[in-house]
């Protein structure tokens, strides 16, 4: 039985973003991380292989193989069995990245669970674990922050809007996308980084499998947000400094 | 020209603001709009759709699509785009328009773009703007190589227009022949809050660690109650366990863009700003004038909560009075 995990490795969102000439983001001082959700759905898979022996863990990602070795190599030290790297440019379109995963899960033999982030902090589009349940045509739920399974099913909990949560029971192999809340990711620890050295990393190229889907959407241009005025500070008693924010919030914002 | 349908959702018997910003978005492109509903309850949105520009509504009235179930929803939604042959579908990047129509998008081969802030229709040109690496960057896109578009739009965005009263729809129900499923909704627990969710709502009173405990909420919710806001929080706040996750704002929270976002005794932490930068208006209320918060912010008070609270909600109630 094996788990699945999708990772993704995105900068750190302390980065600063700058656009460079080629209306990209300028890859110079980015310091690169593994998507902050995508460690509860390692969380998950490994805590699942520790209630069913004999299963294993294995972690795939899209994308550069210069730089994403390296998150896989942390999700190797944090207990994954086994890495798959798709050598890939970056920022392909989530059907692309979808489709290449989907591919390769298939190639492995299947899975029994395909955990992944709920969202990468990147592109923002939530979208690539539907599209991978879509074509591997599995169940999906997506911001799922409880999560158990037995031999045929597993069942979650959704957290939608309002804090509205949808309890959802799907037959296994599905696909689950892991939110905050989920459980607490552990750390790499020392003596897992030493042995995440010795695990298999495979590699295989995006070309080598054989699908073609072209891009649907183009970026035409990056935009950095508009530099904001300087903060307006209420000056005097409270009082003063209080009916002031008001009168601006009214007159000058016009927002209430 | 094309044919643009509008995903759209309801509570109580009435369309979503976020529905009607898209309705109004699609009417105004000068296209041929269609709508689409499901659920027990969903022609008696009709009439509504219809005074912002639908002539035509689909809906699925069947019992099993009064809870979301993802399976369900991906098989009526791509059956309705295909009879509609609409080529261009709206619908909001809500808690559930973000899990189905990736997934519809597949299943259709059609294009889609997520978590919009922007949108200009010009006959088959459609282009969007997205915030992109939690809000530092924006990205202007349009679609190519896809009879079908798809664009998800944050609610608060786009303007309302004026209804028409006199307006009429044609109602064209549609039935699902579901498979047996492999997904099954075996619960749906209401959230607590009768508020609008953070995601919908136009003014949000939020607190962070420096309200200093739980009980110091009750400042910010009669705050709430005058503005007719919703409460939101810190991760702090979040992880101390004063408020539960679903109020939680920033990147591991909720993405917010109201028009009105109050921060009190919240530092404005990167995480925390990718969350609600994109709100229009931005008022800080912190003790540390150095709080990076005052960076983002529009209009702020350098004050002690407990000073500053129960005087701003007086001075709101006069002036809403
Ligand atoms: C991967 C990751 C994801 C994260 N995701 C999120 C997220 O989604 N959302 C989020 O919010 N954070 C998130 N964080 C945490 C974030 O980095 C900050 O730690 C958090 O936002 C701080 O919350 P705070 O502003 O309430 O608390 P603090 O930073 O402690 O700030 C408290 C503020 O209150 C002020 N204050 C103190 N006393 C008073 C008073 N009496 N009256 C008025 N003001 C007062 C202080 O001056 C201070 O500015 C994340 C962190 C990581 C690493």
């Amino acid at each position: 039985m094996k788990f699945f995990v999708c990772i993704k490795q995105v900068p750190d969102t302390e980065t600063k973003i700058k656009v460079g000439a080629d209306q990209q983001i300028d890859p110079a001082g980015v310091k690169w991380v593994m998507n902050p959700y995508d460690e509860y759905a390692i969380e998950e898979a490994i805590k699942q292989r520790e209630k069913n022996p004999g299963s294993q863990v294995w972690v795939v990602t899209v994308g550069p193989k210069a730089r994403t070795a390296e998150a896989l190599r942390t999700a190797l030290a944090m207990g994954a069995d086994e890495g798959i790297l798709i050598d890939a440019p970056a920022n392909l379109e989530p059907q692309i990245t979808a489709k290449a995963l989907s591919l390769v899960i298939q190639q492995e033999g299947g899975a029994k669970v395909v955990f992944t982030g709920r969202l990468a902090i990147d592109d923002n589009a939530s979208s690539v674990s539907q599209m991978l349940a879509e074509f591997s045509n599995f169940p999906h739920t997506t911001v799922v922050s409880k999560f158990s399974m037995d031999s045929e099913n597993v069942t979650v909990e959704r957290e939608a809007e309002g804090g509205q949560c949808e309890v959802v029971q799907m037959a296994t192999p599905a696909v689950v996308a892991a939110n905050k809340g989920l459980n607490m990711p552990r750390y790499a620890s020392l003596p897992g980084i030493m042995k995440a050295k010795k695990k298999v990393l495979k590699e295989v190229s995006i070309d080598s499998l054989g699908f073609s889907l072209v891009a649907k959407t183009k970026t035409l241009a990056l935009e950095l947000p508009a530099e904001k005025p300087p903060v307006k500070l209420m000056s005097g008693e409270i009082s003063a400094q209080v009916s002031s924010l008001v009168q601006l919030l009214r007159d000058e914002a016009k927002v209430l | 020209m094309g044919k643009i349908l509008v995903f759209v959702e309801f509570n109580h018997g009435q369309l979503k603001r976020s529905s009607l910003e898209l309705l109004s978005a699609a009417q105004s492109s000068g296209q041929t709009v269609v709508a689409a509903a499901v659920g027990s309850l969903a022609e008696g949105i009709s009439k509504e759709a219809s005074q912002y520009g639908a002539t035509d509504i689909y809906v699925i009235k069947e019992t099993t699509f009064d809870k979301y179930n993802p399976e369900l929803f991906t098989l009526g939604l791509t059956e309705i785009i295909k009879k509609s042959e609409a080529s261009l579908v709206l619908a909001t990047a809500s808690a559930l328009g973000k899990d189905l129509f990736p997934r519809v998008a597949a299943r259709l081969d059609a294009g889609i773009l997520s978590d919009c802030i922007e949108l200009k229709i010009s006959g088959d040109n459609v282009t969007a703007k997205r915030p992109i690496y939690s809000g530092k960057c924006f990205s202007k896109v349009t679609f190519e190589n896809c009879p079908i578009k798809i664009v998800l739009m944050r609610p608060n965005q786009l303007p309302i227009s004026v209804p028409n009263a006199s307006a009429t729809t044609n109602v064209i129900a549609h039935s699902v022949n579901a498979p047996s499923l492999r997904t099954l909704i075996k619960e749906v627990v209401k959230g607590t809050s009768e508020k609008l969710d953070l995601t919908e709502a136009n003014i949000i009173v939020s607190g962070g660690r420096g309200m200093k405990e739980a009980g110091n909420f009750k400042f910010l919710e009669q705050l709430a109650d005058v503005l007719g806001a919703t409460v939101g929080a810190s991760r702090a706040v979040v992880d101390a366990g004063w408020v539960t996750h679903d109020l939680q704002v920033g990147q591991t929270g909720k993405t917010v863009a109201p028009s009105l976002y109050i921060a009190v005794g919240i530092s404005g932490a990167i995480q925390h700003l990718a969350g609600m930068s994109g709100s229009k208006v931005i008022v800080a209320i912190n003790t540390d004038a150095n709080a990076p918060i005052f960076q983002k912010a529009t209009y702020g008070i350098v004050g002690d909560f407990a000073d500053v609270l129960p005087k701003l909600t007086e001075e709101f109630k006069r002036a809403m009075a």
